[in-house]
């Protein structure tokens, strides 16, 4: 494989600390190495650009049941956005909701490398994974909903944590997935029969059980597993006024479970959990209150759940919040619940400047990330597509680092929502060093993905290059070059393969698939008894239920040791 | 009184036969069998003066087929006949789309006459009759 | 002599996964679990009717060629076709669905599944309004008011009652199978019921005994306990026979029966003693019991999509339910044919953006229905060559269509010699998907199933993965040679 050499760009690189010095940066045979021989290396001339790690997004809707359910309800949301067939890329559409091809090309154009998949139905799973093999361009992983599935529900109401274990790691396995995915939990079996859960502590309806148990017991869980993530957790109540209450009783029920000073919960598209007020009417920003916890306390990560004024698709498991969105909007609304494990739901949603409540939620997401002061506790995300589609990133990577560029945005909107906004209190924009953890090393640390999110000797050499010269420009002031930049990245490098070029695709390369193969000292038991259950709770034979390896294409799995 | 056409709504659709005769085979008898016939109320038999199993023509304003006609076992249904999907069907039943893709399988206008002695032909004929191979 | 456990039935959209076979010889020699139509296709696939060799047509006789040769004069038909069609799709595994729209692309095609006349009107339903559904084991477990609208699952689905609804048990609703034994003890005589329990519900003829209530009789039926089952069809079906209640509406009048519905749910009046043939005394029961019900659940089917109305039908099919859901839970799902039409839609979405009728004449995805679907570029006759594969449109189409279909080269790739085939230009036997090759199929509420390989193709057949790799291959060369011609010509 070639070797390459990217001299003298202003490297950011923060989980080695390198902040904006210029380096050269070695790859070979698809990692980042000390050094290459410089003669026979292809040179990438990075003088005057800004070298990141490949861009790693925690939380986007790219694949799967849900999000092509969302493709084939909204022909309107496609013909807007039509992509052409090249000599290189295959044709698709857009908008809020991508096809396959073009999902992984217009990542791999702002410099993304690592996206995770955070909502799959286990039913589902093999669709999830076609869908994965047919993104180009990117390494992926994709979170199984576990959170209110059956047999957690009652091997937590049975207090057997152990015996919980063993089928998380099965189901982890099973469908090859990264990570525990707790949505509305409680509240989707609920939904089962048109109910909901309004608190932690309300009780699951047929079930016996509160979602505080079922968070902390997943909790305890994840840790005997020693899975690399933490759980991750979409909060009841969301995306209603006052829910930032139920996000602090989360955040402080699960104080509970010993962490060593390190996260044990991420919640995900914070924004849409911390709303203040007790109506549509008078809801408000609770950034305050919810930044005011996280900064205070070493147990949370979270991702922003940024909006994005513009038409787009929202999609979550938690089907009884869509079913309120239904209520609200009239639209076209798409309810999916699967047996035994969890629910879903979408509806086309525009965000408009002039609605004091769309207006709020966007400054909700970038109060909560400037006002979190450790960049290293939130992460960049629209939640793609709930707030917004993910090519709007560039907008917020200039929201984040110039007060200017959320000052004129926000001169646009809503007045009641300008009056009520923090953001004109707030002075901090982000360096291009905190921009590189909120976009890429935080979320690769939150991720537990070693290889990823830096540019350390033996990394994936998984690389972005972006038109911006730190020492000429000052991003503050220059955030309409910054958008560009960040949207066009000068050169995307995935496995140490030039694949974009000034925004352009110019290679086609498949990713990874990435999962877990959690190892427990003694195996979940598939004996007669496993699969009669499984008759009893699924509508598939046992034997029909699994990912096999062949439904990977690119098979990267990671080996855990549990402890239990 | 004895009447020598009946005007009636055609259906086509699914039947069990059917199902199990194209994955026989599209020239088996299963198929042949349960696909060029159609069912038919008693009563509108009765007024066209036929039997059970009798051959029937059938007219819509796309053309004619051959079926036998059979007594349709379950409850009265006057006024409609029922041809399962296949080539018969489809040699009377709507190509209109309205414009959405969908042509007109179900509900179309259509005449049925006895016709005792003319044949029903088989797929193959069918085949050549109306597409020259 | 070897027994396979669990295999996926290809044949409808149920995609029952219990299916046990004895394969003996490379044979498959006993069919366990299945229904009638499924025992037709795994004892009957090999029979006679079975395409064994690579056909063209020459002077209007379709005569055995080489693979080769078949697969260039095929690959020389799409490459230069300025507007084929590419057809079909349903029948086969989703990892054929997508080269089938690679190869649709290169060749800048239009390509079309069966949907187009089945639940196309249903995909166009939806985009008006979405769809509140679920997968089936969670109608299983939950649902205690079923009803079928337009459609026959005795006919067409036969084991649905018995793996999805009515006579399945779930967590929280129990299997009606005893309850309606009973009934029919009651109604029929001993003599019936041991014939019925002797060969099982769907493999003969069922019992004749009236199960049902028609219009007409006290519709007690509908405050009995547990499931209940309802059937709304312009005939009585075999369906219909075992419904606690049996309406019978008059030919392309659901819609009205519908919007009445929807008016009385919401406590509305109607000024009319019946609609749509149906009194409105029995609908306002059919109201009530929609109202009351814990989780209620409308399958629908080919008598909706159809009939008058078509997709504003189901439309309003599933405006009903949107309504039915500010009282109770209740969802609704199209009852899908073909084993795989789900997955041709599902592929066909994730790679294009679009579910079916997809457009890519101009180098990018372009859909609108009633244009860039397969029926209507086939009676404007606007296409110039057709590769039909996995479908049997020269059976299932109307006359006018196949008419036009046959005037350009038409390929055909099917195990079967169908009706198709037999009017084909260039015709390609290929192997059974889910009996002789393996892939992946998605059940009628999106659930993906493996479909296993169970015996060895026919010396010489492929799949139909295989067949259009090869030739999108080919195509791409000759693109290539046409190209370098024109090069070297200026």
């Amino acid at each position: 494989m070639t070797e390459l050499l990217i001299k003298n760009g202003f490297v950011f690189d923060p989980l080695n600390k390198v902040n904006g010095e210029k380096m050269d940066i070695a790859v070979k045979n698809g990692k980042i190495v000390e050094k290459v021989n410089e003669h026979k290396a292809k040179i990438i001339d990075a003088a005057g650009l800004t070298v990141m790690p490949g861009g790693v997004d925690i939380h986007t809707h790219i694949a799967g049941g849900e999000v092509n359910t969302g493709r084939m309800v909204r022909p309107e949301d496609h013909v807007k956005d039509a992509v052409r067939k090249t000599a290189l890329t295959r044709s698709g559409t857009g908008y809020s909701i991508p096809s396959t091809f073009v999902t992984g090309y217009r990542y791999s154009q702002m410099g993304y490398t690592t996206v995770m998949n955070p909502s799959m139905a286990p039913l589902e799973a093999k669709h999830t994974h076609e869908e994965l093999n047919d993104i180009p361009l990117l390494d992926k992983a994709t979170y199984p909903l576990i959170g209110d599935w059956w047999f957690v529900l009652e091997y937590l109401r049975k207090g057997d944590l152990e015996e919980c274990a063993r089928h998380v790691a099965w189901m982890l396995q099973t469908t090859k997935g990264y990570a525990i995915k707790i949505v509305n939990p409680g509240g989707l079996e609920s939904w089962g029969f048109g109910r909901n859960v309004h608190s932690i502590d309300d009780q699951v309806p047929n079930f016996c059980i509160t979602p505080r148990e079922i968070m902390v017991g997943l909790a305890k869980v994840n840790k005997m597993l020693n899975l690399p993530h933490t759980i991750h957790l979409h909060t009841n109540n969301l995306g209603l006024p006052g829910n930032y209450t139920t996000t602090l009783d989360t955040m402080k029920a699960l104080e509970s479970v010993p962490s060593d000073g390190k996260p044990n919960m991420h919640i995900t598209h914070l924004q849409f959990s911390s709303f203040g007020g007790d109506g549509w009417g008078n809801m408000r920003s609770a950034a305050e209150e919810i930044s005011k916890y996280i900064n205070t306390h070493s147990h949370v990560t979270a991702d922003m759940g940024q909006v994005i004024f513009t038409d787009t698709t929202t999609m979550t498991a938690d089907g009884p919040f869509e079913y309120t969105l239904y209520q609200l909007s009239g639209h076209k609304w798409v309810n999916s619940d699967v047996e035994t494990e969890t629910s879903g739901g979408i509806i086309p949603f525009h965000y408009k400047k002039n609605n004091a409540v769309n207006a709020t939620q966007w400054s909700i997401a970038l109060e909560l990330a400037l006002l979190i002061e450790d960049p290293w506790k939130i992460y960049m995300t629209t939640d793609h597509p709930n707030g917004g589609p993910f090519f709007a990133y560039p907008k917020i990577i200039a929201w984040l680092t110039s007060r200017k560029a959320r000052m004129a945005t926000l001169k646009k909107c809503h007045k009641k929502a300008q009056k009520k906004s923090l953001l004109p209190s707030i002075k901090r924009e982000l360096s291009l060093y905190e921009l590189a953890i909120v976009t890429r090393a935080g979320q690769a640390k939150a991720l537990g993905l070693t290889n990823k999110g830096h540019l350390g000797v033996g990394a994936d050499a998984d690389i972005a290059i972006y038109d911006v010269n730190p020492e000429t420009t000052d991003i503050a002031r220059k955030y309409k070059a910054v958008r560009k930049a960040f949207g066009n990245a000068a050169y995307t490098i995935k496995d140490g393969r030039v694949v974009v070029k000034d925004g352009e695709v110019v290679q086609n390369v498949d990713g990874r698939t990435i999962w877990l193969d959690v190892q427990t000292a003694e195996p979940c038991r598939i004996d007669e008894q496993m699969k009669n259950k499984f008759r009893e709770y699924w509508s598939v034979d046992y034997a029909n239920y699994p990912v096999y390896d062949h439904y990977v294409k690119v098979k990267d799995p990671i080996t855990i040791q549990a402890s239990v | 009184m004895v009447e020598q056409k009946l005007k009636v709504t055609l259906l086509t659709g699914r039947t069990i036969e059917q199902g199990v005769g194209k994955e026989k085979g599209k020239s088996s008898k299963e198929y042949f069998d349960a696909c060029s016939m159609c069912y038919m109320d008693a009563g509108d038999m009765a007024k066209l003066g036929i039997k059970n199993n009798t051959n029937v023509l059938v007219t819509t304003a796309n053309g004619s087929v051959v079926l036998k006609a059979v007594k349709y076992p379950r409850a009265a249904t006057p006024g409609l006949i029922y041809i399962p999907y296949g080539p018969w069907a489809n040699a009377v039943c709507s190509h209109a789309t309205t414009s959405i893709g969908m042509p007109s399988f179900k509900g179309t206008p259509a005449e049925v006459e006895p016709a005792p002695t003319k044949k029903v032909l088989t797929i193959e004929e069918l085949l050549k009759t109306e597409f020259g191979r | 002599m070897s027994i396979v456990q669990s295999v996926t039935c290809p044949i409808c959209g149920c995609l029952c996964d219990d299916i046990e076979l004895t394969i003996e010889n490379n044979e498959v020699v006993k069919v366990k679990n299945g229904c009638a139509i499924c025992e037709a296709k795994f004892l009957g696939y090999r029979g006679h009717h079975r395409i064994k060799t690579p056909l063209i047509r020459k002077d209007g006789k379709l005569v055995p060629v080489s693979m080769d040769e078949a697969v260039h004069a095929a690959a020389e038909v799409l490459a230069n076709a300025n507007y084929p069609i590419l057809y079909g799709w349903s029948s086969t595994s989703s990892e054929a669905q997508r080269i089938g729209v690679e190869l649709t692309e290169e060749v800048g095609g239009v390509m079309d599944n069966t949907a187009v006349v089945c639940h196309g009107p249903s995909i166009l339903g939806v985009q008006e309004v979405g769809i509140p559904t679920c997968t089936l084991g969670q109608i299983r477990h939950r649902a205690d008011l079923i009803i079928y609208w337009g459609c026959d699952p005795w006919s067409a689905h036969p084991r649905h009652l018995e793996r999805y609804t009515s006579f399945a048990e779930g967590r929280f609703e129990k299997s009606e199978w005893k309850a309606y034994m009973q009934k029919l003890k009651a109604q029929a005589g001993k003599k019936k019921v041991q014939s019925a329990t002797r060969s099982g519900l769907i493999k003969t003829q069922p019992p004749r005994a009236s199960s049902c209530t028609l219009p007409g009789a006290p519709p007690s039926a509908l405050s009995k306990r547990g499931r209940k089952l309802i059937v709304i069809d312009v005939r009585k079906s075999m369906s219909a026979e075992m419904a606690d209640f049996f309406i019978q509406v008059e030919p392309n009048k659901d819609y009205e029966l519908m919007q009445a519905i929807r008016v009385l749910i919401k406590d509305g009046e109607l000024d009319v003693d019946k609609v749509a043939g149906v009194p409105v005394e029995y609908l306002k029961e059919v109201a009530d019991a929609l109202v009351n019900c814990e989780f209620g659940v409308i399958f629908f089917g080919m008598g909706l999509t159809q009939t008058a109305g078509k997709f504003r039908n189901i439309e309003v099919a599933i405006s009903l339910v949107r309504d039915l859901n500010m009282r109770t839970k209740f969802l609704i799902m199209p009852m899908r044919g073909h084993f795989n039409v789900t997955g041709a839609n599902v592929v066909s979405a994730w790679q294009s953006g679009y579910p079916y009728g997809v457009d890519f004449s101009l180098g990018y995805p372009r859909y609108n229905p009633g244009e860039t679907t397969c029926m209507d570029v086939l009676i404007k006759d606007e296409h110039d060559a057709t590769l039909v594969i996995a479908a049997d449109p020269g059976a299932n189409f109307p006359k006018k269509a196949v008419q036009n279909m046959v005037k350009h080269p038409l390929i055909v790739i099917d195990p079967h010699m169908n009706a198709t085939a037999m009017l084909g230009d260039i015709v390609f036997p290929a192997a059974f998907v889910g009996i002789e090759v393996e892939g992946t199929a998605y059940r009628m509420d999106h659930v993906p199933l493996p479909l296993k390989k169970v015996v060895e193709p026919p010396e010489g057949i492929y799949s139909d993965e295989e067949i259009l790799r090869r030739i999108l291959e080919e195509v791409r060369i000759i693109k290539k040679q046409k190209a370098q011609q024109k090069v070297e010509a200026t």
